[in-house]
């Protein structure tokens, strides 16, 4: 089939970008979207032209590095997908297809199509994990967990941390991705004790790192190629206003020295 | 070279306790005066650079990915393995150490892996503090699932996603500690060769992937967990990212490196579709527990499945292995499917594939009962194929996988250079001649966690190399190297691109050096191989230029290393004359058409050694010794 592709091309942030048209004449249905891409990069290749970057790597769906916009939606028009795994038999033969980066603040722009997500790490690094220092734990059948809170734990960790909640926010807010972490975390047993700093330090990294507020408007679930529920934001919040009112002081008294 | 295994002497199950206690160790306040750099961070660097970090040490952690969460463990879908026997179905340190010897034919070290079966309680254990949701029983317990070569049910899971929930648990622990400024982090950063000063592992070069900055990094001691070289068949379940390059490179500075040949194929992947295909995705092993694999009994019946009667299915693997049936380990599973569509009777394009049919699950347990089990990854299929496996069977066919062989390693994860440790699939120490399902996951957290937090700290506590910065003039030679490859990749401006060379390569790799191999055929890759690698050099068009971001780079610079490596596996392949594990050769099989060792000869692990540009590479032996698991032909009827 044939498919018209609109190229969101820019060498860096610095110089300006705009669309570029290329025909693609012979698209076999079976391609996936990024393998019709490595067509057409060879073509370019060839013609000893720069091929398109675009992030890319498990070519499974799972390990979050792909990702771009396809007419307008972040990985393109399948419901519960990533780029990587929509396949060309959900395209029609003449269709043209714009891409183009997530576009957020706090994903500046590296080359075409790839971005720089590592504001996604730092969320994580302000309290994005239970502390369990290698060799502290106790046997795994020790901590029961009910099998509702393990599925609904389960549900939020399937996140991939590919930022399509981000790119499809019209305020770039990174909540769901957030929230899905604090959800994970706040569902187990193992994650109360830090249950409460975790939030308060994940949210204020979020907004530090330049991502918009969250107004619950829902696009990033409908995007998530892991179909996380905007259950979790709700979560996220009933746990933020708790944070806020419970005191939790920790005084550093230095009476533990000696 | 010195292959000296240092395997603590008295009883095995008192080995790893008795070594440990022997380490010397490094004080808490002298931890934070070394460096450490740990390249790769799957499930064996992540949990190393974690627990490094939370000992004291000063970890720099490198990863090519844009976050260390994105390695290629993340993809492991069925389970980790783990001697807990929570389902009091006999399960113990011992059964778990005796499969996996076992299950890798007798070609693996056997104290690596008591160790290993030992250390696979503590992984749940610290898994499960981290978060990472395993799956439960109503009563809030540890559920537990069936993999191939066991018949014990000893392999733990969260959903389809069990890599990525372990690789999530050590990722988390990892940020944590870049959070208190321990590990730093140094992301789309390619470790592109190794520095060794007076005969240690000092430093390594790399390439920042956006600006094509060269770098040096110095430290105390190296740590690799780079993965596996299953790329080099172009066609793999490896991430298109994954590499050997660092390993590779570590090899010319004199690391040897074992049992190259040792490559898993595994049995269940979707078949390939066409000449676009870019890699090939894998359906977990786990889909055998209710899964039944048959193909018609007649050559070239065409009929929809569905069409063909059961007297007209052959049901191959339960017909020919009654006790283990569809669970067979791997590389038998993979070699029968083969042998099947050999005879014609394969199904679907070209007739590579078997069903995989789940209508049996689907009346005994219900649709809903086999979503719950395996949703996500019939709704992979369904998206990949365009076909529903709840109503058509899946088709499968046998695709490189993994990868046994690795750099050699002693018994503390130290390769033949000090102060280079190697953990992970890019070692090789634990699965001899094929792995067993969900043993990856156990051997990557087991060398992160509990292994080299301890091995490291001998090494370091023992000194013995001066101080010095990355102005050594080995810094700069490395590094002048690096400089001049990169030169020369992109001055050839030939007329073909990196990844037709890489498609070229991996079909003579996977023709020739793949499920079934002979020496005719290994003969003709040691031709075949040199002369596309000369090609490569006259001919590669590598678009773009050094200092920006450039994919096409970086992919020409690991198709190099490719180019050169394949050979050596096809070395391996051909100066390994018996068939053992994964390793087919054609012409040792039994009546059966089963792997047929020869104990005498090859009771060893092959060592390559290096010796310089254009000259052949000399093989070492480990002698292996099997002094508690009898070597037998193995047998799973």
């Amino acid at each position: 089939m044939r498919i018209i592709l609109h190229v969101w091309r820019q060498k860096n942030a610095q110089s300006p970008g705009k669309f570029e048209r290329y025909e693609r004449p012979e698209v076999s249905p079976d391609m996936s979207f990024l393998e019709m891409l490595d067509v057409l990069n060879e073509d370019l290749v060839n013609k000893n032209e720069q091929p398109v970057v675009f992030d890319h790597d498990c070519r499974e769906g799972i390990c979050g590095a792909c990702g771009f916009v396809v007419n307008g939606i972040a990985h393109g028009p399948e419901d519960g997908t990533t780029v990587c795994q929509l396949h060309m038999r959900k395209f029609k033969d003449g269709d043209e297809l714009y891409l183009e980066p997530w576009r957020a603040k706090a994903f500046p722009l590296v080359r075409d199509l790839l971005v720089d997500r590592s504001a996604l790490d730092r969320i994580i690094q302000a309290g994005g994990y239970i502390t369990a220092p290698t060799g502290t734990s106790v046997d795994a059948n020790n901590i029961l967990v009910a099998k509702p809170d393990q599925e609904r734990a389960m549900d939020a960790a399937a996140c991939i941390g590919c930022g399509a909640c981000v790119a499809a926010c019209p305020n770039a807010s990174a909540m769901l991705f957030t929230s899905a972490k604090v959800t994970h975390l706040g569902n187990l047993p193992q994650g109360q004790p830090e249950r409460l700093d975790r939030v308060e330090a994940m949210v204020a990294t979020m907004d530090k790192e330049g991502f918009g507020s969250c107004t619950l408007i829902g696009e990033c679930s409908a995007a998530c190629p892991k179909s996380i529920s905007m259950d979790s934001i709700a979560r996220l919040n009933g746990d933020y206003i708790r944070a806020t009112f419970v005191k939790r002081p920790l005084e550093l008294s230095g009476q533990g020295s000696g | 070279m010195e292959l000296n295994a240092k395997v603590p002497s008295g009883p095995i199950e008192k080995s790893w306790d008795k070594h440990r206690f022997d380490l010397k160790l490094v004080n808490p306040a002298n931890k934070r005066k070394y460096n450490i750099i740990v390249v790769g961070t799957g499930l064996a660097g992540g949990a190393a650079a974690a627990s490094l970090g939370e000992l004291g040490y000063n970890v720099l952690a490198f990863c090519y990915q844009d976050s260390p969460r994105r390695a290629h463990s993340i993809a492991a879908q069925g389970g980790i393995n783990a001697a807990k026997n929570y389902q009091n179905d006999g399960d113990s340190v011992w059964r778990l150490f005796y499969d996996t010897v076992k299950g890798g034919d007798y070609r693996a070290r056997e104290h690596n892996v008591y160790r290993l079966a030992q250390v696979s309680v503590n992984i749940i254990d610290q898994c499960v503090a981290q978060g990472v949701p395993f799956a439960r029983e109503y009563g809030g317990q540890l559920a537990n699932r069936s993999f191939g070569g066991a018949q014990v049910s000893r392999t733990f899971y969260a959903r389809g996603q069990t890599g990525q929930q372990l690789l999530i648990g050590a990722y988390q622990a990892m940020e944590r500690m870049v959070g208190l400024g321990k590990v730093k982090q140094f992301t789309r950063h390619e470790m592109l060769d190794l520095v060794v000063i007076d005969g240690r592992a000092r430093g390594i070069i790399t390439r920042d992937m956006v600006t094509g900055k060269i770098e040096r990094f110095i430290a105390d001691a190296v740590v690799l967990a780079t993965g596996g070289y299953g790329n080099n068949f172009y066609l793999s379940t490896n991430a298109k990212g994954c590499n050997v390059t660092a390993t590779y490179r570590a090899y010319k500075k004199g690391a040897g490196f074992a049992n190259p040949c040792f490559t898993q194929i595994h049995p269940t992947c979707i078949p390939v579709a066409g000449d676009h295909q870019s890699k090939l995705t894998l359906m977990s092993e786990s889909l055998r527990n209710d899964g039944r694999i048959w193909v018609p009994k007649d050559k070239g019946d065409k009929r929809a499945p569905g069409q063909i009667p059961e007297d007209g299915r052959d049901y191959y693997l339960e017909r020919r292995y009654p006790s283990f049936g569809n669970l067979v380990p791997r590389d038998v599973a993979s070699r029968a499917a083969k042998a099947v569509c050999d005879e014609g009777r394969g199904v679907g394009p070209g007739g590579l594939g078997v069903y995989l049919d789940f209508s049996d699950a689907v009346k005994r347990i219900g649709a809903a009962g086999v979503a719950e089990k395996y949703g996500n990854l019939f709704q992979m299929y369904e998206k990949i194929t365009g076909e529903d496996p709840y109503s058509v069977p899946m088709r499968i066919y046998p695709a490189v996988h993994y990868t046994m062989g690795g750099l050699w390693v002693d018994y503390n994860l130290q390769s033949t250079i000090p102060g280079l440790f190697v953990l992970g699939e890019a070692n090789f120490s634990d699965h001899g001649a094929n792995r067993l399902g969900a043993s990856a996951l156990m051997q990557g957290l087991a060398d992160g966690y509990f292994v080299i937090p301890y091995t490291i700290g001998d090494y370091l506590a023992r000194g013995g190399w001066e101080k010095t910065t990355t102005d050594h003039a080995e810094f700069k030679k490395v590094e002048d190297d690096v400089t001049g490859r990169i030169k020369k990749l992109l001055g050839v401006k030939g007329k073909r691109s990196p990844d037709s060379f890489h498609k070229e390569l991996g079909k003579l790799m996977w023709d020739n050096c793949g499920m079934g191999r002979n020496a005719k055929g290994l003969q003709e890759n040691l031709k075949r191989i040199p002369a596309l690698r000369e090609e490569f050099w006259k001919n590669v068009n590598v678009t773009g230029e050094a200092g920006e971001l450039n994919q096409q780079l970086e992919k020409a610079g690991r198709v190099a290393d490719f180019l050169e490596f394949g050979e050596v596996i096809c070395m391996d392949a051909l100066d390994r004359d018996e068939s053992c594990g994964g390793h087919f050769r054609e012409e040792h099989q039994t009546e059966e058409g089963e792997a047929k060792r020869d104990d005498e000869k090859f009771m060893h692990v092959s060592v390559w050694e290096h010796q310089g540009e254009g000259k052949a590479p000399v093989r070492h032996k480990e002698p292996l010794k099997f002094e508690y698991v009898k070597p037998a032909q193995r047998s799973y009827k």
